[in-house]
């Protein structure tokens, strides 16, 4: 596979603030790579130099081979932005807009206008395509600013914080949306700090804080760097309980945790058949289970683990902010 | 709920055929259209700043008239070239208000990112604020024939006036560019405006006659840009042009164009 985004040592500074510090990614094409981290990590800045908004300082940023200091128109025709703000103009009905960005892209007047009705269709915005888009919902304000970067399919498209804000059923739309256009062949660049979002969409991402790479690699990957997965039990008879934590005790060599609820047994373990032989040897012995489940680390665990910070939901406003 | 049902098609996602890049004129004659699309779904702006001057005139012609100029009819012969003037340079900071709220709202970026000519957004929203300035001299030129107006210049005057001030109005709308890229919101453009706009059309000879000013006064308002150009806009209508201030305006003009419009762009360029 091609390598869509390459960067080395990208540094971006704003006065004293280094919002990029020495950032190195390497996507595929084809895929969905994700930008991880908290507000102000660089995820932004990211975005924008490699969309052609903002110029390095220092170190090299390719798309598609261009680069994007010096090749920028190239890498224009080349790519779509989603911002973190709805970029349409809200005085403008959905229709209206979607012409705007048709024309500007080349398209003739009757190409334009046909193009906006078809995506206005496609996204489920047709009964909205003669109002302001100042009288839009949320979610209905993604949609439109993520079908103005659609108007002619853009080889990396990239979307910054494509669903902070929205409810949890728009949000959900716009996931499936992301799904489909990654289908299309177009490679996705997303940026968020929800670790849910990360893990859902994208096929590898990269954790980023302080304007550097901390860690990258698939969800599973990163998971598994910082440990198996829990395996929690729950007895189906209470006084079997010391019986059971010996057992699982001599079992894996005695990594019994404590847990946030009293009933259950919780335990690391390596993988799948390591839990089933757990549970089977409790079969065994005549322990029966109420309940189990095997659950992985979640992508905030891992946050913790690189950081050894929880990542700030509703951030504070960053150094990010402050400086663009 | 309907409305929110939708599985676009990956044939409505993936149109491939990119077409080749605009050209310069339709990306500045799309963003005009952008323009005007604004004025007609947010015609408040034009009302906003043709209400006021409306106001003006009938208040200072039949209130001011007779004792400024003797009677009513007499006075709306010399306030008229004044209040166009006035008119115009008021609208003229919906330019920097307009690329202000472009910017914060993002739209900037869009575009910067688009593959088309860079000065297109600029030029394209110069263009509709053009029309705005065309479509308020009217009503004010209209307004002042029904209240007896009577230019000795006839249409010809009229016009040429008009287009001197359309052509100082582009060249101040350049200023409000920079303004609008320099301050965080719309509304300080409109504080701005308003503190530079107001003395500098009251302290001018729109209302009233220079010699009738004490003498240093006389002094400041004859050196006000907006004095030279309601000299020259007075002339022309009235057939009684003063080649003098004709240039003056056609200078500053392009005194200001020159300077302003170079640092616009780069300001435009400039990475936010």
């Amino acid at each position: 596979m091609t390598t869509a985004i390459e960067t080395v040592g990208l540094v971006k500074t704003f006065g004293p603030t280094r919002a990029l510090n020495g950032l190195s990614l390497t996507v595929r094409g084809g895929s969905v790579y994700g930008l991880l981290g908290p507000n102000g990590a660089g995820k932004t800045t990211a975005v924008r130099v490699l969309s052609t908004l903002l110029k390095p300082s220092a170190g090299s940023a390719t798309v598609l081979g261009l680069d994007v200091a010096r090749d920028a128109a190239a890498v224009r025709r080349k790519v779509s932005l989603t911002g973190q703000y709805a970029s349409v103009d809200e005085d403008l009905t959905g229709h209206e807009n979607l012409v705007l960005v048709s024309r500007l892209l080349g398209m003739s007047w009757v190409d334009a206008r046909r193009r906006a009705s078809e995506l206005l269709a496609a996204f489920g915005l047709s009964e909205a395509a003669s109002r302001q888009v100042r009288t839009f919902s949320g979610g209905m304000r993604r949609r439109i600013d993520i079908a103005a970067s659609l108007v002619t399919r853009p080889d990396i498209l990239f979307l910054d914080e494509p669903t902070t804000g929205l409810d949890p059923r728009s949000r959900n739309q716009v996931w499936d949306l992301v799904r489909q256009i990654a289908d299309t062949g177009t490679t996705v660049l997303l940026t968020t700090q929800y670790l849910e979002e990360a893990d859902r969409l994208a096929e590898r991402m990269a954790v980023i804080d302080h304007g550097r790479v901390i860690a990258e690699g698939t969800s599973r990957e990163l998971k598994a760097s910082i440990g198996g997965n829990t395996l929690r039990l729950q007895l189906a008879n209470d006084a079997q309980r010391a019986e059971a934590r010996a057992l699982v005790a001599r079992l894996l060599g005695g990594d019994v945790l404590t847990d946030s609820d009293p009933d259950t047994i919780a335990v690391k373990v390596s993988d799948a058949a390591a839990a089933a032989h757990v549970l089977g040897t409790l079969w065994e012995a005549k322990v029966p289970l109420s309940n189990f489940s095997l659950g992985s680390p979640s992508l905030d665990d891992v946050f913790f683990a690189l950081t050894g910070k929880p990542p700030e939901p509703d951030g504070v406003a960053g150094a990010e902010e402050a400086a663009s | 709920m309907s409305q929110d049902a939708f599985t676009p098609s990956t044939e409505a996602l993936s149109l491939r055929d990119r077409p080749e890049p605009v050209s310069a004129l339709s990306a500045v004659s799309t963003l005009a259209w952008r323009a005007m699309l604004k004025i007609k779904h947010v015609p408040f702006q034009l009302v906003d700043v043709t209400i006021t001057p409306i106001m003006f005139t009938l208040l200072f012609t039949y209130m001011f008239g007779g004792a400024l100029a003797g009677s009513p009819d007499a006075y709306i012969q010399f306030l008229l070239p004044g209040i166009l003037v006035q008119t115009i340079l008021f609208i003229t900071v919906y330019t920097g208000v307009g690329i202000n709220t472009d910017i914060q709202k993002g739209l900037f970026d869009r575009f910067r990112s688009l593959p088309m000519w860079q000065p297109a957004p600029v030029l394209g929203a110069l263009a509709g604020d053009l029309f705005r300035y065309s479509v308020a001299s009217l009503l004010i030129i209209v307004l002042g024939l029904i209240l007896g107006f009577r230019p000795a210049a006839g249409l010809t005057g009229v016009a040429l006036a008009f287009l001197l001030v359309l052509l100082f109005a582009f060249a101040i709308s350049w200023f409000w560019i920079i303004f609008g890229m320099l301050v965080k919101t719309p509304e300080s453009v409109m504080t701005a405006s308003f503190v530079l706009l107001m003395p500098l059309t009251f302290a001018s000879n729109i209302f009233v006659e220079l010699g009738t000013m004490p003498a240093w006064l006389q002094a400041v308002v004859r050196h006000n840009p907006v004095t030279r150009l309601t000299n020259a806009s007075r002339g022309l209508m009235h057939g009684t042009p003063v080649a003098a201030d004709v240039l003056w305006v056609l200078v500053a003009t392009a005194a200001i164009i020159g300077i302003s419009a170079p640092v616009a762009m780069r300001m435009y360029h400039r990475e936010r």
